[in-house]
Formats: C-alpha cells, structure tokens, sequence
C-alpha cells in the first residue's frame, strides 16, 4: 500500500491552498469584529452591524461548497493517480 | 400577561403534540434492521441516515427550544451582545468540515458509537476516555433540564403554567406528561423518534420564522420604526449598573467579548454528545461534508429569529422573565390559531434535542463507564437496555432539576457546561490529526481548563447574582474582556504542549493505539466499513 510514495502528488497543491482559504476566510471576517461593528449604512432598516453577519452566512455557505467541490475533485483524481500508480 | 387560558392556541399545540407522539412511536419501525437489539440500532439509528435525515437530525438537535427562546431574549435584553450566536454558527461549519469526516471514518471502522470511543482507542487510556465521557454527560444534562425551560416558557404563555399561587402539581402537570411521553418513545424508537419528529419540528419553525418575519416588521411599521425604537430602549440607564441597557452594534469593549463568545462556542459545539451522537449516525463520510455545505440554512434562520428580539422591544413587549418575551410576542401579535402553531414549534423544538441529548448522554455511560469499568463482557443487547435505562434516568434527573431547583441554577450549569465541553476539543480534534499528543498531558490539560473555567465563572458577579453572573471575564495577560471557556481551551492547550514535551523526554509509556492512518480516510464502500456494521460494538460473543 505505502509502496509508492515517490509517485505521490504532493500534499500541499494550488487546489488545496484555495480550499484552505476558503475555510479560513469566514474567521478572518466575522473575528475581526472592528470591522463591522457600525450601525450605518443601513439596509431596509437593517443597521449594518446585523445584515452584514447576515450575508456572511450566505458568502460562508458558499465558500464551503465551492471547498467541497474542489475537494471531491481533488479526490478523485488522488485516487484516479494512485490507480493508476499502483495497479 | 392575558389572563387565562388561550384556548384555540392550545388546541393547536395539543393537535401537533399528539401528532409528534404518535410519530414517535411508529418510528420504531421505520427503516428497521434485523436485529435491533444493539446500540448502532437504537443509539444511532443503525448508522443509516442520509443527507436530508441527517440535515434535519442535525438541524433539530443543535437549533434548541432553548436556542429559539434564549438567543432573542439575549437580544431583547442587551441588544448586539447577544446575536454573536450568528457568527458563532457561521464558524462552526468550516471548522467541522474539517474534522468530522475523519472521525466519521474511524468511527466506522472501529465501531465507535461516542467521541470516548474513539479517545480510548487512540490513547489507550481509559483514564482519559472516562474524563471525556463524564465531562460528556455533565454538559449535557443542564442543555436537557433547559429543553425543559424552553416548554415552560411556552406553557406560561398559554396560560397553562399557572400564576405563582396555582398547586405545584397542577403547574408542572403539562409538563411531566409532555416529558413522560418523549422518555416513552426514546425508550422505545431510539434515535429514529428524533429523526422523524424532527422533520415536523424544522418544518414547523421555518414557517413559523417566514411569517413572523414578515408579517410583525409590516404590523410594527417595517424595520426603520423596529431599530428606531430599539434603539431608544437601549440607551436609556439600567439603575441597577448604571450603564445603558444595551447598543445596536458593540463598542471598542465588547468587541473581544463578542469574538471570543463566537469563536469559543464554534469551537465546543462538535464536542457536544448529542452533535456528535447525531453525525455518527449518518451513512457516509459524503453526507457529513455535504452537510456542512446545507446546514448554514439553519444559521440564516438563527439570524432572523435573533431579529425578532427587537420586533418584541418595539412592540412593547414587558417581560420581567426575558425567557418569556418571544412567546409573548407571539401570543400579541399572531391570531391565536396561528400562535399555537409557533408554540408547537418551540414545543417540539425541545423534544427532538432532548431526546438526542438523552440518548447520548446514555451511550457515554454505558460504554465508557458501564463497559469498560463495570462490565467489559456486556453483550450488544445488554449494552443497547443499559443504555435505554440511563435515558430515562437522564431525563428524570433533568425534570427534577427543573422542578425543585431555580431556573437560573439550570442556566448556570449550561454556561458552565459549554466552557467544560470545550475541554475536550485537544484530545478529541487534536488526535483525529495526530498522535503527538501524550494522553497524561492531555489529562493534564483538560483538568487545567476545568479547573480554570470553573473557578472565573464562579467569580464572576452580576447585579441579580453573586456567582456565575456571565460567561466573560479578562483574559490574563491580554487585558481584554473574553469567553473564559476560550481562555480555559488555550490553557488547556499550553499545558498540553508543555506536558507532551516533557513526558516525551521522560520517556513515559504513551499506551497502544489501535487506529491506523488510513482509518481516517475511509468511506462507506471501503473494506471494513460495511454499511451494516460488523459488531466489532461486541467484544466477545453475539
């Protein structure tokens, strides 16, 4: 099983970096509270500090799926070399 | 407070209690293996569940009755402070989405049916294993006895709590039955009651919040009038602190507070039990990630729900008992057909968690303290009855709870719950990722944290209590005001780090670890995980 290493992609791969950023992120933003603790602009009477956490929930969502899809792929090819590599 | 009972919304609430009951019960049958006398079979649902079961399992189990009554009436109390639940469950699902496929793996490859499991098989301590689990169910039964405050709540409303003077038996009557009915079909269903009940109880509430969002903002005159007038709440001076009551976004000072309430309890939500009780039962590693990738939907939810704290204030809401706002709420602003139907909501809303809080808190004892201390030979059979016992006796302890002591001892013990649970984040996502760790430093660190956690939160005063007041207190060395369960985690951390180091160059003996790497990658499909486990959950005989 662990016969073949000198065929293995390597562990950190441009893909790999996008996903990481995609999962860190949400961190950054919501932890970095200075940055949207305001009231103003406000959005239908919503202050600011609210319906920006609120979308947050939104462009975090779709930060993890794009870093599933990615990460499917990224397994599916790992495989597919592996496959071909030890077979 | 109208006086009496509000008859039609009682009704509705009684038609959908019984609906849910009903259901409950039949659930025993669906999807039923051959042998159903395990705990893969009753404490997880046969490990079966896919996206969507899992999604609403999920969703009904980390989205409390409570939740819906605490995290408004946080915000109707203070204003910003309380909506870090939404940055708080924003994080959490690129955090598990992270760890929890590889505890997944190894869980199914191993036959692990709690986080306990999976610590003594890495570790080989059962030392450690037993710290996980006690501190396991120590957390979790404050969460159910507040389950409990959350129908409360909502029977008080109805008018069927009774006023202060009403017999102490015809008070709780309402709810010992409510709860005599969930232990029965826990006992009976397991964890398929829950999952089927939950579908009802997500569907409920996501109605419930569309039109409440909708339709209060316009009765009140949109949401400009709704901060306006919230707004003018705030600032005006509590005489008991003498500081404003709240703002509409955190000052300079609340910001650490805020950061650290969110990014702690991201963190200590996955080490809850019933989190992990729910996500073990989920057919495949796929579904988990999946998941991460839907279950946002509930935080959206979360965020309105939270806005409905501000809909209260403006509507003049006044609640002494902050608990009781949103269902007051409720109960002015909807016809009362309609009101029940959001009691219903809440109702049900705390029947799904604790019958999941209570079938976790069950599989803790019984196999990390009944099997591994008490009785190392116990049989699936007698494994899935202990287990179904202990759910009664974790249910009937949490009613006492409720009953004899004060509701804020219940909250109390919750927010020291939280900060404990997070005390086994090292041992737990720490060793999914690597065996570095030594187990006697992570036993060291977990006590730290402990200890640290217990003894702030207990110093902390607040102008109605003298002890356990909050759940924020200076971080040392950084000066900032912070979430203590997060201090007690870097603690914990650092004692870890520092003990690993040292035990490593005494050479102390690191115990047997019975996973392999490949073991956390493995999915459904793969040799060794079946769909249908082996029972490698028996140990000897079957």
């Amino acid at each position: 099983m662990s016969e073949t290493p000198e065929v293995r992609p390597p562990v950190v791969t441009p893909g790999r970096v996008v996903i990481a950023l995609c999962l860190v992120a949400p961190f950054v933003a919501m932890l970095w509270v200075g940055s949207y603790a305001k009231t103003d602009p406000a959005f239908i009477g919503i202050p600011f500090f609210y319906w920006y956490q609120m979308l947050w929930v939104l462009i975090s969502t779709a930060l993890t799926m794009l870093a599933y899809k990615l990460w499917q792929r990224d397994q599916r090819a790992r495989r597919g070399a592996d496959g071909g590599a030890a077979k | 407070m109208k006086d009496g009972v509000n008859g039609v919304a009682l009704g509705v609430f009684i038609f959908f209690f019984l609906a849910v009951t009903v259901m409950g019960f039949l659930a025993a049958r669906w999807r039923r293996a051959e042998d159903e006398h395990s705990l893969d079979e009753w404490g997880l649902g046969g490990r079966s569940f896919g996206t969507w079961i899992t999604w609403f399992l999920l969703g009904g189990d980390l989205y409390t009755a409570y939740t819906f009554v605490a995290v408004p009436a946080a915000i109707y109390a203070a204003g910003a402070a309380g909506f870090f639940a939404v940055p708080y469950t924003i994080l959490v699902y690129p955090l598990i989405f992270t760890f929890l496929p590889r505890l997944w793996s190894v869980s199914h490859r191993h036959g692990y049916v709690t986080t306990s499991d999976f610590v003594r098989g890495r570790f080989g301590s059962k030392g450690l294993s037993l710290a996980v689990a006690v501190t396991g169910i120590l957390a979790t039964m404050p969460y159910i006895a507040l389950q409990l405050v959350g129908i409360q709540a909502v029977l008080d409303v109805m008018g069927v709590g009774g006023g202060e003077n009403t017999n102490w038996f015809v008070k709780d009557l309402p709810l010992l039955i409510a709860f005599g009915v969930l232990a029965a079909y826990t006992y009976s269903s397991g964890l398929r009651a829950p999952a089927l009940i939950a579908f009802v109880k997500d569907a409920l509430i996501y109605i419930v919040i569309a039109v409440a969002i909708i339709y209060i903002p316009i009765k009140l005159g949109g949401f400009d009038d709704i901060f306006a007038k919230a707004g003018e709440a705030f600032s005006q001076v509590n005489p008991a602190t003498g500081k404003p009551r709240g703002a509409l976004a955190p000052g300079d000072a609340n910001q650490w507070t805020y950061a650290t309430l969110a990014l702690g309890s991201a963190l200590a939500l996955f080490m809850y039990p019933h989190s992990i009780t729910a996500t073990l039962s989920s057919r495949s590693r796929e579904v988990i990630r999946r998941n991460t990738t839907i279950l946002p939907l509930y935080s959206l939810m979360l965020g309105l729900l939270a806005l409905l704290g501000f809909m209260a204030i403006a509507a003049g809401v006044k609640v002494t008992n902050g608990q009781l706002a949103i269902p007051q709420l409720f109960e002015d602003m909807f016809p009362d057909w309609f009101a029940g139907v959001a009691f219903a909501a809440i109702g049900i809303g705390a029947l799904v968690p604790a019958a999941i809080m209570s079938i976790a808190a069950a599989n803790l004892f019984t196999r990390n303290i009944y099997r591994d201390f008490i009785k190392p030979d116990a049989t699936p059979r007698q494994e899935a009855q202990v287990s179904k016992i202990v759910s009664l006796l974790v249910k009937v302890g949490a009613l006492v709870f409720v009953l004899t002591m004060d509701k804020t001892v219940a909250i109390n013990f919750q927010l020291l719950g939280g900060i404990w649970i997070l005390q086994t984040f090292p041992a737990l996502v720490g060793g999914l990722f690597t065996r570095w760790f030594h187990r006697w430093a992570l036993l060291a660190g977990w006590a730290a944290g402990m200890v640290y956690g217990t003894a702030a939160a207990y110093g902390i005063a607040s102008p109605t209590q003298k002890h356990f007041g909050g759940n924020a207190k200076e971080i040392p060395g950084i000066g900032e005001i912070g979430y203590i369960g997060l201090t007690a985690f870097v603690l914990n951390v650092l004692v870890t780090v520092v003990l690993t180091v040292v035990l490593k160059a005494l050479k102390a003996p690191e115990g047997v670890d019975e996973t392999r790497p490949e073991d956390y990658t493995a999915d459904a499909g793969d040799p060794g995980v079946e769909v249908e486990l082996p029972p490698a959950t028996a140990g000897a005989g079957h």
